[in-house]
């Protein structure tokens, strides 16, 4: 039933416009594959070319041992789910269900039949005989699942499923998705923007950006050892303190962060740090910071710190190691788990949280 | 406590004196508008029907009774149904195109299409003229051929076609724009080929509009007179429509035969224009 899937060197241009730079990875039989980056990282672009939706312009797409990228996106047999449902309006669900099964000539008895066990699964048999107009949008996109699954495809592809509805639907179908894979086992390949979802869902995450891979990894290799800036700030949140490489060490002023012994001496680097990974001293800190502002996220805090150089950092800590900690305290802080990289070339260097955990 | 009683007792009575002014400005409104309806449409109605059957079924009768009188109708019929087919196929690929493709000249086509609502028919019929008439090379090409087209039904129906060319294409370009493409998308990764596609997934969505806009071209195709009167010939029992027929009529001073040809004409126009109304509606509600 599973299959993987090899995407080697996959490029696409549109025009002038180089929208996916040779792309390769493979997606292993039976997982859930995410491409995750911001938009226009390219990622649907390599969603849609398995699909056979876009040619490539160089590269190719296996599908266990078949060729894929000769193939017409009707031969390709993948289930696609859209981001806005992309439902047939003028059909009822059933027969929505039913369109793949239908197409390609199903005995009626048997299409009737695997639409009843498809709407079972989607826990949507008292929709059948509605239109998609008559369904809130979690509904609708379980109805895309069960029509992209109705024929039994051979890997499950989807472009920001959840990207159209909103937070709380999103969760609930995000966990129900990961129950009905863990049900299915069908190799799948989804796209989005969302960390949070490509980690709690996937089991190998492909990080993109800029129409290239910037990492491939599981989850635990992407959050904890980013090979690149890109993915230490996109992937979770992440402070970045810029300085310079002396002795294995990021300065900044007169605070030395370890682990950059890679890097060359006199180098301009950036240090990423976790707001989780930044710790209320007990005694002496690596460092000392001014707070300027505690907020409460419910069971932790958000405090914002100022250094001595004038940068902001943005520290996570735990209600109940917060030590009475309060606005304009002077406190020290211990640093752990930084990353140290050459500093990228961009100025927009991300110095705020990009996401609050 | 008193204070609040009395700014919520003085709004009150605000809004009932607001609620007075409205509803007359809402009678007044809904007078204008059917006094309106009526003298243009109800009474000229009413006025063509009792002419029509003046003397009960007699007047009628006796009116169609004149050979030419069916013979006009029945050529306005099928020329009408000819046209508004030709136009509802040509006019969905035009809208198709307009919507589905980019190129240079894209919106120079988009304002030819207007071009014909916006011209006079009179004009539209000179230019037919023009270009079918024996002076024109593409005139004597065509008659080279053997193939007449002027003074014959051929020359009705191109000038059906030409005068109601955007009424299938404006109806089914909004819908067109609206369809997502992820649909036909969708279609294609459950393994439907493009005619497949297009038989059950795009059609069914721009079925309503193609029927409104093409009924719409039929009962206008009825009345059409200005471009066909020039190009027509108007020989009786041949190329001779029921408008300039009705024409003719009136000015050989015989209104009653006149009234009793438009009614039946208007019949007709009624039945498509409730038809319309009624698909426009369902269509609206199924979106």
């Amino acid at each position: 039933m599973s299959t993987r899937i090899v995407v080697e060197g996959l490029t696409k241009r549109f025009g002038s416009f180089e929208a996916v730079t040779d792309v390769t990875f493979t997606a292993p039989a039976g997982a859930i594959t995410a491409l995750l980056g911001p938009s226009g990282s390219g990622k649907s672009t390599v969603l849609r070319m398995i699909a056979g939706l876009e040619e490539p312009t160089a590269g190719r797409i296996v599908m266990g041992d078949e060729e894929l990228t000769v193939k017409s996106v009707q031969e390709r047999r993948v289930g696609f789910v859209f981001q806005h449902y992309a439902l047939f309006r003028h059909m009822t669900v059933a027969d929505n269900v039913g369109f793949g099964l239908r197409v390609r000539k199903e005995d009626k008895a048997v299409r009737e039949a695997r639409v009843r066990e498809l709407l079972e699964l989607v826990h949507l048999e008292p929709f059948a005989d509605r239109y998609p107009a008559q369904l809130s949008g979690g509904q609708r996109q379980r109805v895309a699942l069960a029509r992209a699954l109705a024929p039994a495809p051979k890997v499950l592809l989807l472009d920001e499923p959840f990207g159209a509805l909103d937070a709380k639907v999103r969760q609930d179908l995000r966990r129900w998705l990961d129950e009905l894979h863990r049900e299915l086992g069908v190799t799948s390949v989804l796209v989005t923007h969302d960390q949070e979802e490509a980690l709690e869902l996937a089991n190998q995450i492909v990080v993109m950006h800029e129409g290239r891979v910037e990492q491939v990894g599981s989850p635990g290799e992407i959050y904890d050892q980013p090979v690149t800036p890109f993915v230490a700030g996109f992937v979770g949140a992440a402070n970045v303190l810029n300085g310079e490489v002396i002795g294995g060490h990021v300065h900044l002023g007169s605070i030395r962060i370890p682990g950059a012994a890679h890097l060359d001496e006199g180098a301009a680097a950036a240090a990423f740090v976790r707001p989780h990974d930044v710790r209320v001293a007990s005694g002496d800190g690596d460092v000392s910071a001014v707070v300027e502002r505690v907020a409460s996220l419910g069971w932790l805090s958000r405090v914002s710190l100022r250094l001595p150089g004038g940068e902001t950092l943005v520290a996570h800590v735990p209600n109940d190691e917060l030590h009475g900690v309060g606005e304009g305290d002077a406190i020290r802080v211990d640093l752990r788990n930084p990353k140290a990289f050459l500093a990228p070339h961009e100025t927009s260097a991300r110095e705020e949280i990009t996401s609050p955990a | 406590m008193d204070g609040a009683a009395q700014t919520l007792g003085g709004r009150g009575g605000l809004r009932s004196s607001q609620r007075t002014t409205a509803a007359l400005r809402h009678l007044a409104l809904r007078g204008a508008a059917v006094v309106y309806l009526g003298l243009l449409v109800a009474l000229p109605v009413v006025a063509v029907v009792t002419k029509g059957f003046g003397d009960g079924f007699v007047t009628f009768r006796e009116a169609m009774a004149t050979p030419a009188a069916w013979a006009a109708i029945r050529l306005t019929l099928w020329t009408s149904t000819v046209a508004a087919a030709l136009n509802a196929v040509m006019g969905t690929l035009l809208a198709w195109v307009l919507v589905r493709y980019r190129f240079p000249g894209r919106r120079l086509l988009s304002t030819v299409v207007d071009l014909p609502l916006a011209i006079p028919t009179l004009v539209t019929g000179v230019m037919i003229l023009a270009l079918y008439g024996p002076n024109s090379l593409f005139g004597r090409f065509l008659d080279d051929l053997g193939v007449r087209v002027l003074f014959t039904p051929i020359a009705i129906v191109i000038a059906l076609c030409t005068v109601t060319l955007p009424l299938v294409v404006r109806n089914v370009q909004p819908v067109l724009q609206e369809l997502d493409k992820a649909e036909e998308e969708a279609a294609a990764t459950l393994g439907a080929g493009p005619r497949t596609t297009f038989r059950r997934v795009v059609f069914p969505a721009i079925r309503s509009a193609v029927v409104a806009g093409t009924l719409l071209t039929f009962s206008r195709c009825l009345g059409e007179i200005g471009s066909v009167i020039l190009v027509a010939g108007n020989i009786p029992k041949k190329t001779l429509t029921a408008p300039v027929f009705i024409f003719q009529l009136t000015s050989q001073f015989k209104p009653a035969e006149a009234a009793a040809v438009a009614t039946l004409l208007f019949a007709i126009s009624f039945v498509l224009v409730l038809a319309t109304t009624r698909l426009i509606a369902r269509n609206e509600a199924s979106a």
